[in-house]
């Protein structure tokens, strides 16, 4: 057990030795996953709103679609994303695999139904909550999605970090379409599965340890911005 | 409400920050697709600084298994193709994907097994003898079976041996060399790597090389401009100052110069 715990000790040396290619691992981490979670964000929210609150024929359908792409796999949306921008495919004439766009790209794709199934279910609720209420209040559609979107803001932004946890987290889509490259799209879930690859079992596992620590600091970072700006909303 | 869409507009900016830096463009730049081999036994770390020094040429590399490399390279994602499955290489230019295959180095396959050594193979040079009686043995062989180089050679060896590997015994892990042998350590199966991953891999546990030394295990890799007639997007300058590097003295020097804990992982053989 003390090997191991130096084994380990040696391993988070190892990263600090990588300094420099590092820094660079962790900001790509960041950079794919925080605006892939921007994009859902945009898409995602505005289709479970729209879900929540429109009324029409085959919604439900969708509701279970979208419910059940949350269960889409990564290699599965890696795959479909390399197919359409490989220089064969149809979009491949944008020159974009193996950039960290089409890492963005997958990682959208993979966590949009997350935010847009959760946002609606948040959302539809508060709707059942408030319906009467807005119809009194004459409220059009477009003022109901803006009321609910903002009186829901905290479960949402839970849903936000939701999906930034699972892009963060998935290796099997960014590697097909980024393809590890190094000081290009080498990420830290591609470098751990180098790691591993490598047979560096200690190094891969201080690497996971590095990325949950970073799943913390964000996570951090939003519910201390969440809870100064509840408490100025109510002082 | 503005609160919130402040925040949310520091957000979008971020995210513009993070897209615009993603477009940067690298100024001159190749693609290689390539074996796991190759980039895990660390050669590319050596060796492309040294041509990109020299050149001004930034080599990007993407690892894959020799099937998928090629099946990439087809779909005309890179200029260089560098692997290690001769047949599927001139395959490949005959089908006018490539321009011409070169030998660019060698090594070896050799197979790893527990230091118990139950199929009691340890010490043999006669690889087909060796199949044969670890067939009989019972015991557990991981294979990559991914159709990579390394499993395209495999299976070539099982067919010279005049055995059709099945049972329980014989276990596919459909994974990368890495994988296989991780997957292999942990059960206590035999596995046929290639010299240069094993000598590298940093799970060894008790394993130790079984069988080694027949010519039958030579492993050769070869490199390949992929066809601009046939991909217009093709780098084909850039490609081709990367190919005539390493087919350079100076290349072959560096390949030959690569070593890890005093042992050579290939062995330049261009022409």
């Amino acid at each position: 057990m003390q090997d191991f715990a130096r084994a380990f000790a040696d391993s988070f040396r190892q990263i600090l030795a990588l300094d420099a290619g590092f820094v660079e691992i962790v900001g790509l981490s960041l950079r794919v996953s925080l605006t892939a979670t921007l994009l859902s964000c945009l898409i995602g929210l505005l289709l479970g709103a729209w879900l929540a609150v429109a009324r029409f024929s085959g919604r439900q359908a969708l509701i279970i679609l979208v419910n059940a792409m949350m269960g889409l796999p990564p290699v599965v949306v890696g795959l479909f994303v390399y197919l359409n921008l490989s220089r064969a495919g149809p979009f491949g004439w944008l020159g974009l695999l193996y950039t960290p766009t089409a890492m963005i790209l997958a990682q959208t794709i993979l966590i949009t139904p997350i935010v847009a199934a959760l946002s609606r279910q948040v959302l539809e609720d508060l709707h059942g909550e408030y319906g009467e209420h807005f119809a009194s209040l004459g409220l059009g559609r477009m003022g109901q999605v803006r009321a609910i979107l903002w009186d829901g803001r905290y479960s949402l932004i839970t849903v936000a970090l939701a999906a930034f946890g699972r892009s963060v987290a998935e290796v099997g889509a960014v590697i097909i379409v980024g393809g590890n490259i190094e000081h290009l799209t080498r990420v830290m879930t591609t470098a751990i599965a180098l790691e591993t690859s490598k047979g560096n079992l200690q190094l891969a596992m201080a690497l996971g340890m590095v990325l949950l620590v970073i799943a913390l600091a964000v996570n951090g970072l939003v519910s201390s911005l969440r809870l100064s700006a509840s408490r100025l909303g109510y002082a | 409400m503005t609160r919130f869409s402040s925040s949310l507009h520091l957000l979008a900016l971020t995210g513009a920050m993070a897209l615009a830096g993603g477009a940067q463009a690298q100024d001159k730049s190749i693609l290689v697709q390539s074996t796991t081999s190759t980039a895990n036994s660390g050669l590319y770390d050596y060796l492309l600084p040294e041509f990109e020094k020299a050149s001004g040429i930034k080599v990007n590399v993407v690892a894959v298994g020799t099937g998928q490399a090629i099946k990439n390279a087809q779909n005309c994602d890179g200029d260089v193709l560098l692997v290690h499955a001769k047949a599927a290489e001139e395959k490949f230019v005959a089908e006018g994907y490539g321009v011409t295959r070169s030998d660019l180095m060698y090594n070896d396959f050799i197979i790893v097994g527990p230091q118990a050594d139950p199929a009691g193979v340890a010490g043999m040079n006669d690889v087909k003898a060796a199949l044969a009686k670890l067939s009989q043995s019972g015991a557990a062989f991981a294979s990559r079976g991914d159709d990579s180089g390394t499993h395209k050679k495999e299976m070539s060896l099982w067919k010279a041996a005049g055995i059709e590997p099945s049972g329980e015994w014989y276990r596919s892990t459909g994974s990368g060399m890495g994988a296989t042998l991780n997957a292999g350590i942990g059960m206590g199966a035999y596995v046929m790597t290639d010299r240069a991953t094993w000598i590298s891999f940093g799970n060894k546990g008790d394993y130790q090389i079984a069988v080694e030394g027949d010519p039958e295990m030579f492993n050769q890799y070869g490199v390949i401009l992929v066809n601009p007639d046939k991909c217009p997007t093709v780098k084909q300058a850039d490609g081709q100052a990367f190919i005539d590097w390493l087919l350079s003295d100076d290349g072959q020097k560096a390949i030959g110069g690569y070593q890890i804990d005093g042992q050579q992982l290939f062995f330049p053989d261009a022409e």
